[in-house]
C-alpha cells in the first residue's frame, strides 16, 4: 500500500496533545486507507507517534523527545529534527528516518524494521536489538550494541568504548574508528554474502558508501551460557 | 530524590536547568528565559523547585546573603537590624516571598557563625556578591510566580526540579546547594561515596547542614576552588572523585559549568548561540528559548568538562 494515496491530517501539538495524535493513530477505521500524518511543532514532547500498528507515514516537522516512534509496527516515520532517549524503542516493522541527531538508547531491544539516522546517535545505541536494522550516518556513543542479539547495526562514523559489550548474535559494521571493544566482541572478517547484505541496507539507508569500508565485529562467543563446545555436557 | 533503606539521600528522576547570559543585553530577559526552562521540567519534579541567580553584585564589594525562614509571617525586619547592631553598619534588606537578601559589608564566615546564633530557625541559603539561592515546596510555576523570577536580570541562573519519592519534600532538602561563596551546584543523579567523601571533606573544614549527597558534590567543589582550582579543574577533578551517576550544573560568581559522569545515564541537552549558553535535562525546556532554531544543539560528552565564564564572553 502506498501510504501517502490516503488524506494527509496535521496535528500541530500547540494545539493538539501528543495523546489525541497517538489516539488517531491507533484508530483503526482511520489508519486503514493509509494516509499521511503531519506533526507540527513538536517542541522536544515525549512519545509522538509511539505505538502504531498500521502502514501510515507520520512526519514529525522538528525535535521530538523521549521515545518516539516506540514499539512502530509497519509505518513510517520521519523526524525533521532531533530526538530523545529510545527512539524506535522496540520497533517491530516499518522504518524510522530521523534527520538529525538521537540520543541515548536508539532502536533499543528493537525486533524488526529499519532505523536511519542522519546525524550521530548517543550511548548504548542498539542496546539489546532482536533484529532491527540500524544505520547511523554519524557516530555512536559508548555501550552501543550492548548485548545486541540480531539485526545489524551500521555506523559511517566512529563508535565509541566498549562497543558491543556481551554481544550475542547482531552484526555490527563500523567505517571509523572504534575507541574499545567491550567484553567478547571481536573483529572478524565478512562473508560475501554479509557484505551482500551490508550493501542492500546502505542503500535502502540511502548511502552512497560502499560496503567494502566497513569493519565487522562480531561475538567472540565466549560469554554465551551455552557453549558449543560444552554440547556433550547437557 | 529518595531516601533508600539505608537512609541516603539520592535522586532519580529530577529535572535541572542553567542559563548564562553572553550577551549583557540579554541580561534583562534571563528571569523570563529561566523561568519557561524550569517550569517545563515539572514533570521531572513536580514537588518542590530552586534556583540560584547571580545578579546585581554590589559595586562596594558587600556581600550579599540570602536567608529563609519557614515561617511566612517572619519579620525580616528585626534580622536586619539585629545585622545593623552587630556589625555596627546600615543594612539593606529585601524580602522575596519566603527568604530576604541582606546586603552588608562584613567577612562571610562571621556573618552566617552569627546569623546560626541568633536565628536558629532561620536557613542561610546562599552567601556572595552576587548570588542569591531561592527555593521551596509546591509545584515548580507557583514557586517561580512566588519568587517573581520572570522579573529578574542577571548574568545566570541555573535551576532544579525535585521528584521526591519517598523522603519528607522540604525546603533545606531542595537544590541548588550552595557550600561557598557564589557557588552552587544543581544534581540530577546519585553519588555513591558520599560518605566517605564527606567526612574528608569536613576535615578539610567544609560544613554541611543536610545529609544529601548533592550538597557533598557542592561541598567538594568549593573545596577544590578554595585550593585554587578554576571550575574546569575542579570539575576535571570530581571526575576521578566522585564515584556515582550525575549530570551537574554549576554556578560560579564569573561563570557556568556542565559535567556528566563518565557512564551519563542522567540526560542533558546544551543549546548555545551568540546570545546564550542554555542547559537541559530535556530539549523540551530549551524549545522557547529565542533563536533555538539557529542554536549549536548537543548533547554534552560524557566525562568531558563545558564551561564558560563572564571573562570570557
Amino acid at each position: 500500500m502506498n501510504p501517502s494515496a490516503g488524506r494527509e491530517r496535521v496535528f500541530d501539538l500547540s494545539l493538539n496533545t501528543v495523546r489525541e495524535l497517538n489516539r488517531s493513530l491507533h484508530r483503526r477505521e482511520e489508519t486503514a486507507a493509509g494516509g499521511v500524518w503531519r506533526v507540527a511543532n513538536p517542541r522536544g514532547a515525549h512519545a509522538i507517534a509511539c505505538g502504531i500498528s498500521a502502514p501510515v507515514e507520520v512526519r514529525i516537522e522538528g525535535h521530538a523527545g523521549y521515545y518516539c516512534a516506540g514499539m512502530n509496527q509497519e509505518a513510517t516515520v520521519i523526524v525533521d529534527g532531533n530526538v530523545g532517549v529510545g527512539v524506535a524503542e522496540n520497533m517491530m516493522s516499518g522504518t524510522v528516518h530521523v534527520k538529525g541527531s538521537a540520543s541515548q538508547s536508539a532502536g533499543a531491544t528493537g525486533h524488526g524494521g529499519l532505523l536511519i539516522i542522519e546525524g550521530d546517535a548517543g550511548a548504548r545505541c542498539g542496546i539489546s536489538m532482536k533484529g532491527i536494522d540500524i544505520v547511523v550516518k554519524g557516530s555512536i556513543g559508548h555501550m552501543s550494541g550492548f548485548m545486541a542479539q540480531a539485526g545489524m547495526l551500521v555506523v559511517c562514523g566512529d563508535a565509541g568504548p566498549a562497543l558491543g559489550d556481551s554481544l550475542y548474535e547482531a552484526k555490527i559494521f563500523i567505517r571509523g574508528k572504534v575507541a574499545d571493544l567491550g567484553a567478547d566482541c571481536v573483529e572478524r572478517d565478512a562473508t560475501a554474502e554479509e557484505r551482500a547484505a551490508l550493501g542492500r541496507l546502505l542503500e535502502r539507508a540511502d548511502s552512497p558508501l560502499p560496503p567494502e569500508e566497513f569493519r565487522l565485529y562480531g561475538s567472540a562467543r565466549t560469554l554465551y551460557a551455552f557453549h558449543v563446545d560444552h554440547a556433550a555436557s547437557y | 530524590m529518595i531516601i533508600s533503606a539505608s537512609g541516603e539521600f539520592t535522586s532519580l528522576m529530577c529535572g535541572i536547568v542553567g542559563l548564562f547570559i553572553k550577551n549583557p543585553a540579554l541580561e534583562p530577559a534571563l528571569g523570563r528565559m529561566f523561568e519557561r526552562m524550569l517550569v517545563c521540567l515539572s514533570n521531572r519534579g513536580p514537588d518542590s523547585a530552586g534556583f540560584a541567580i547571580y545578579r546585581d553584585e554590589d559595586r562596594a564589594g558587600r556581600l550579599k546573603v540570602t536567608l529563609h525562614s519557614p515561617d511566612s509571617a517572619f519579620v525580616w525586619e528585626a534580622v536586619a537590624e539585629n545585622l545593623a547592631r552587630k556589625f555596627d553598619q546600615a543594612v539593606e534588606h529585601r524580602r522575596c516571598s519566603t527568604h530576604a537578601v541582606f546586603v552588608l559589608a562584613a567577612d562571610a564566615a562571621a556573618v552566617q557563625a552569627h546569623v546560626r546564633a541568633a536565628f536558629p530557625r532561620v536557613n542561610i541559603m546562599s552567601v556572595g556578591r552576587s548570588i542569591e539561592i531561592m527555593k521551596e515546596v509546591g509545584p515548580p510555576a507557583s514557586v517561580l510566580a512566588r519568587f517573581q523570577v520572570a522579573g529578574m536580570s542577571g548574568s545566570h541562573a541555573i535551576g532544579h526540579t525535585r521528584m521526591a519519592t519517598e523522603s519528607a519534600v522540604t525546603t533545606a532538602g531542595s537544590h541548588p546547594f550552595s557550600s561557598g561563596l557564589d557557588l552552587c551546584l544543581v544534581h540530577n543523579g546519585s553519588l555513591s561515596n558520599h560518605h566517605r567523601l564527606r567526612k574528608g571533606l569536613e576535615r578539610e573544614g567544609i560544613s554541611f547542614s543536610t545529609d544529601n549527597d548533592s550538597e557533598v558534590a557542592a561541598g567538594y567543589l568549593n573545596w577544590r576552588l578554595k585550593s585554587g582550582d578554576s571550575l574546569k579543574a575542579a570539575l576535571t577533578q570530581a571526575l576521578n572523585d566522585l564515584d556515582g551517576f550525575y549530570t551537574f550544573a554549576v554556578g560560579t560568581a564569573d561563570g557556568f559549568g556542565v559535567l556528566r559522569d563518565p557512564i551519563a545515564c542522567k540526560p542533558a541537552i546544551i543549546a548555545e548561540t551568540a546570545d546564550y549558553v542554555a542547559m537541559a535535562s530535556e530539549y523540551r525546556a530549551l524549545a522557547d528559548l529565542p533563536g533555538i532554531e539557529r542554536a549549536k544543539l548537543w548533547e554534552p560528552e560524557p566525562g568531558i568538562v563545558y564551561s564558560w565564564s563572564k571573562a570570557g564572553r
